[in-house]
């Protein structure tokens, strides 16, 4: 049989994923497949650029694999791009002479960023962000200057500042409209998201229309405005938008949209019968599509209909979830309520940077778009409602404002879902493929993933997939695992009951006993801890030293870099300024980079490991002990001044808070603990921030419980009032413990009360009464962990087998030469790739 | 032990950490050492963790997921396989692995990556 000649212009995203679906289908062997890829490498992950800066290589993005091509039988032209489709003959010439006959076309040039014409436009460090190429532009150019200007404050935009910020520029964006992101958002969100950037340090500029870029006088380049402004920068990135690369269809004399763009129809047929076009270059119904999703699709409708199945592009949802900077952004469908008869409901909150609005339909039952800015938790449900058209609850705004006790949110039952609903969009599985997997013998969401490819996208979809594994599994009986991993079958609270009463000492014995395998990085620093809270014995003892996280292991706290920090403990924030001295001749010699924390102590950062025995060394000469800020455990006792000096204090909160960190100090927690006293109802400590708060008053102590700040903060509810010194630490050790016994990893105390059936006034009853009889006991048990506190940095200091474990090397008397400083405000700061890159960094000399 | 005549010794026994891992510098590469005992084994791969861009693979917890050794990075916590260097989280990312032998008390690597 003779093959079909095919030819596939452009190995992007789009031209991969061509590549891949037609190789999955069994048939490509009716194929004799030659590929025109004008970039010097295969197909890459352009939605993962950025990455490029934070470390990824070339290599770690790429889609396309020689050996995978090869094996599939595809021949690629690498570096060569087409020039000319010859249609009569059925001829396709390339830039270096190669003429190809064909059968057949598919065209994925994709698009190319447009840069606006104004005059200078073409100087030199004027660059844009779509390749490798033009990312390793950035950063040489980068390199070199101090401050960066994007132009254009869209997705792109927004996400190529980020990566000039990233590279330690001054960032500023430019944006022609009057808001950030002007598709995808309204006037207010668009202004919460201004606020939420620039307090990240980049400058925004919007309704700004550069005229021209000329030479700077204290930079490379001065940008002038319309209104007469300017700004100097050193490089500009244009990022005004995409143009679909059509030039080559044009010449073919192929159909193109009148603002560019190759007309293809729903078979994405081109008007010549012979050629397809998919992803950006192509123009469905008016519309390019600049996200690789709905070019995926494409990319299987022309597979269909090259094996003469039947399939047709209908269109694709543009609904988009992203974190720009930290910030989460959500636009769903018509988010600007162009729909006549639409109606909206918005909600504000600018104190903490949040703006939801959903657009419904004339008669309120349907959701036709959302805008999501500081908080896109509401999206996948928001999104389902959208696109299945489920009736929406009686109130509709319910959906998107806070809950704060009372009504808990109308969830959307998964339930509810058509078995047609999409839950992932990058890869177009639906609710049935989902239960499809399931039926086949997947068990699990990492089951569901590897089987559907769900989730494995852009991760946006990752929560509602495990909603629908869950609730699928549940529903045909499967109990859903609590188990805290593959190792052991038990919960966290099992797992410290089965320690408790078997008196077990060590993780190869409870693995033995109730596991199995080896373990990992979950179940091992549980049960490290598990054991710490149970017996206390020395972390780095031989039989649990592999079981701690890293900063355990050491110690202190890991750096980016690699490097660590030190922060002693200052209990109750009080220090004698000789020991302040210490601390500052310590972080002096060793050249430590050096802060005053939020915990009112001093942190010392950029110490190597080799460095750590001999600054704790020196440390713990001077009488200081380990701060324990790398453990899960009690961190500190913040205080306010109290009745000693402050004119207003009614008791001596400094004295309470030294002797409750003296108490506590080492206690290892499913989470970390943090404690506070203030000496009187002013609360300049923040005790009910915390988990254990403690507020002065005319007649004894105020006790407020589990409280934290952190990523969702919460109050901490009074507990008990007018407490003597003997009850409050009574309460305080109960409560410790009761938490140690029955919380879950990685749960603080706000949670852990909050799914206490029950909640406070159980936990007074089981405190304070002593409704189970546990009082003696959890107070024992505390009395236990008390008695056998040591600083573990003393002993690791005296310990020549646990020392050995501060070497870089195991045989080499070397450093890593990895780790690189600059200076920044008289301080070392770690280098950033790119100044490690161009060598400019100076590394600073390590003293020892 | 003929055939690794061309391994490079690297430290005793009494360097590695049981359960855990340690880093040796071998032609100016750095190389993650894991020494599992149940395994009777030492894994070798890069310290270099692509991912956090800094040098610490070697400091990682180490265990198993689904039977295959792991460590888990201590930036991130992407765990990568001891056994090929894959990373379990992200196909594209693959590290180079070296064979490590016991000859006594002796660690001795091949020092071609395989
Ligand atoms: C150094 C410090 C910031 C500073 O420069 O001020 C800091 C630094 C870190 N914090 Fe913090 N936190 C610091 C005070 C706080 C505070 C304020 C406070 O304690 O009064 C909070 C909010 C209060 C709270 O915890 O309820 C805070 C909430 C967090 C959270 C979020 C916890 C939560 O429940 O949401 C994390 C992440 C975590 O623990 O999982 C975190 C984690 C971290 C880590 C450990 C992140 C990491 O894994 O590398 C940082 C380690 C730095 C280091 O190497 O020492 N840090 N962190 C502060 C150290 C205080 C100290 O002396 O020990
Ligand atoms: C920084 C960045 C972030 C992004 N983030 C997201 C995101 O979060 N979500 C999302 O959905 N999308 C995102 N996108 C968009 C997404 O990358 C594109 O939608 C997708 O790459 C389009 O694929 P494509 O194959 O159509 O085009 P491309 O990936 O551009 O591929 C086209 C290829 O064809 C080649 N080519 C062109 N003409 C010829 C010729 N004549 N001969 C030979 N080869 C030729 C080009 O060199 C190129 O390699 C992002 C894009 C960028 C740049
Ligand atoms: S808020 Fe805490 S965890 Fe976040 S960067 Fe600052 S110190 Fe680190
Ligand atoms: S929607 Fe992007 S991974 Fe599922």
């Amino acid at each position: 049989m003779n093959k079909t000649k095919l030819i596939l212009i452009g190995n992007g995203m789009v031209g991969h994923q061509f590549l891949q679906s037609l190789a999955e289908s069994g048939e490509s062997a009716r194929f004799d497949v030659t590929v025109f890829c004008e970039e010097p490498r295969l197909a890459y992950d352009r939605v993962h650029l950025s990455e490029y800066f934070a470390g990824k290589s070339a290599g770690d993005l790429a889609m396309g694999q020689p050996a995978q091509y090869a094996e599939w039988g595809f021949r690629v032209l690498l570096n060569e791009k087409a020039v000319a489709i010859d249609r009569e003959r059925q001829v396709v010439t390339s830039d270096k002479g190669t003429e190809l006959p064909y059968d057949r076309i598919v065209l994925a040039t994709g698009s190319y960023p447009f840069v606006p014409p104004v005059p200078g436009h073409d100087r030199e460090h004027c660059l844009v962000y779509r390749t490798i190429e033009d990312l390793e532009a950035i950063k040489a150019s980068a390199a070199n200057g101090k401050t960066g200007v994007v132009v254009g404050g869209g997705l792109l935009g927004l996400e190529a500042a980020k990566a000039l910020r990233d590279l330690g520029l001054q960032t500023h964006v430019v944006e022609f409209a009057p808001r950030l992101m002007a598709v995808q958002l309204d006037d207010a969100g668009g202004k919460v998201l201004r606020d939420k950037i620039e307090e990240l340090g980049v400058q925004v500029h919007t309704g700004k229309n550069t005229q021209q870029i000329v030479d700077g006088e204290n930079a490379v380049h001065r940008m002038e405005f319309a209104d007469g402004e300017s700004l100097e920068t050193d490089l500009i990135l244009f990022s005004a938008g995409i143009r679909p690369r059509d030039e080559l269809a044009r010449s073919a004399k192929l159909e193109i949209g009148e603002r560019g763009g190759i007309v293809i129809d729903n078979d994405c047929l081109t008007s010549d019968k012979n050629i397809f076009a998919i992803g950006e270059c192509a123009l469905w119904c008016g519309r390019i599509f600049g996200l690789v999703a709905p070019g995926y699709s494409m990319a299987k409708v022309a597979v269909a209909k090259l094996l003469g199945e039947d399939s047709q592009f209908l269109g694709a949802d543009m609904s988009t979830k992203l974190k720009l900077m930290g910030v989460d952004v959500a636009s769903i469908g018509d988010a600007h309520a162009h729909t006549t008869g639409s109606r909206s409901y918005t909600y504000l909150d600018e104190a903490c940077g949040v703006y939801k609005k959903i657009v419904v339909n004339e008669s309120g039952k349907q959701l036709l778009g959302a805008i999501l800015v500081g908080d896109a938790e509401d999206y996948g449900t928001l999104l389902q409602y959208a696109l299945n058209g489920i009736e929406l609850p009686e109130f509709p705004d319910s959906l998107i404002l806070p809950q704060r006790g009372g009504d808990a949110k109308p969830g959307l039952g998964v339930s509810a879902l058509p078995e047609s609903a999409q839950i992932c969009s990058c890869h177009d599985v639906s609710k049935g493929a989902i239960c499809q997997a399931i039926d086949n013998g997947c068990s699990d969401v990492a089951g569901v993933k590897g089987e559907t490819r769900a989730a494995t996208g852009c991760g946006g979809c990752a929560a509602l997939l495990t909603n629908v594994v869950n609730h699928e599994l549940e529903s045909r009986g499967v109990a859903v695992s609590t188990d805290i991993c593959e190792h052991f079958p038990y919960t966290r609270q099992e797992l410290y009951h089965l320690v408790r009463v078997d008196q077990i000492k060590s993780f190869d014995e409870l693995l033995h006993k109730h596991g199995k395998g080896k373990g990992c990085d979950i179940c091992k620093p549980t049960i490290g801890s598990i054991l710490a809270s149970c017996w206390n014995e020395y972390v780095l003892k031989k039989p649990h030293v592999g079981l701690q996280d890293t900063n355990d292991t050491y110690l202190a706290n890991m750096q980016k870099d690699g490097t660590y920090s030190v922060v002693p403990r200052v209990a109750g924030g009080e220090i004698t300024p000789d020991k302040l001295i210490v601390l500052g001749q310590v972080a002096k010699k060793y050249n430590l980079y050096t802060k005053i924390t939020g915990g009112q102590r001093v942190d010392l950062f950029g110490a190597r490991l080799e460095q750590l025995p001999l600054i704790w060394q020196e440390l713990v000469d001077a009488g200081f002990e380990t701060g324990h800020a790398y453990g899960k455990s009690v961190r500190t006792v913040k205080s306010c001044v109290g009745s000693t000096w402050c004119r207003y204090g009614v008791d001596d909160s400094v004295g309470l808070a030294i002797d409750i960190e003296n108490r506590y100090k080492g206690l290892r927690a499913p989470h970390k603990l943090k404690f506070a006293v203030s000496g009187c109802t002013r609360e300049c400590a923040e005790a009910q921030s915390k988990d254990v708060g403690i507020i002065a008053t005319e007649n004894g102590w105020n006790l407020y419980l589990c409280g934290n700040g952190g990523m969702k903060p919460r109050h901490a509810d009074l507990f008990a009032t007018d407490l003597d010194r003997e009850t409050l630490i009574r309460y305080i050790d109960r409560f410790l413990m009761f938490y140690i016994k029955t919380g879950d990893r990685l749960q603080r105390t706000s949670v852990w009360m909050d799914n206490l059936e029950g909640g406070l006034d159980y936990l007074r009853e089981v405190i304070i009464e002593d409704s189970l009889g546990l009082g003696d006991e959890l107070e024992a048990q505390m009395q236990q962990i008390i008695g056998t506190y040591e600083c573990e940095w003393k002993k690791t200091l005296e310990d020549p087998e646990a020392l050995k474990r501060f070497r870089p090397f195991v045989n080499a008397d070397a450093s890593d030469d990895n780790v690189v400083f600059v200076m920044e405000r008289d301080q070392i700061r770690p280098a950033t790739a790119a100044e490690k890159t161009a060598d400019k960094a100076e590394p600073i000399k390590l003293v020892s | 032990m003929n055939t690794k005549s061309n391994w490079t010794p690297l430290c005793g026994i009494n360097d590695l950490v049981a359960g855990s891992g340690v880093c040796a510098l071998v032609e100016g590469r750095q190389v993650a050492l894991f020494y599992l005992p149940e395994d009777d084994r030492v894994y070798a791969i890069d310290n270099h963790d692509p991912i956090g861009g800094a040098n610490v693979l070697s400091r990682g917890i180490v265990g198993s997921i689904a039977d295959e050794p792991v460590v888990a990075s201590p930036l991130y916590k992407q765990h990568f396989s001891l056994v090929d260097g894959r990373c379990l989280e992200d196909d594209g990312i693959r590290l180079s692995v070296w064979q490590v032998a016991l000859d006594d008390d002796v660690v001795l690597m091949d020092p071609t990556p395989r």
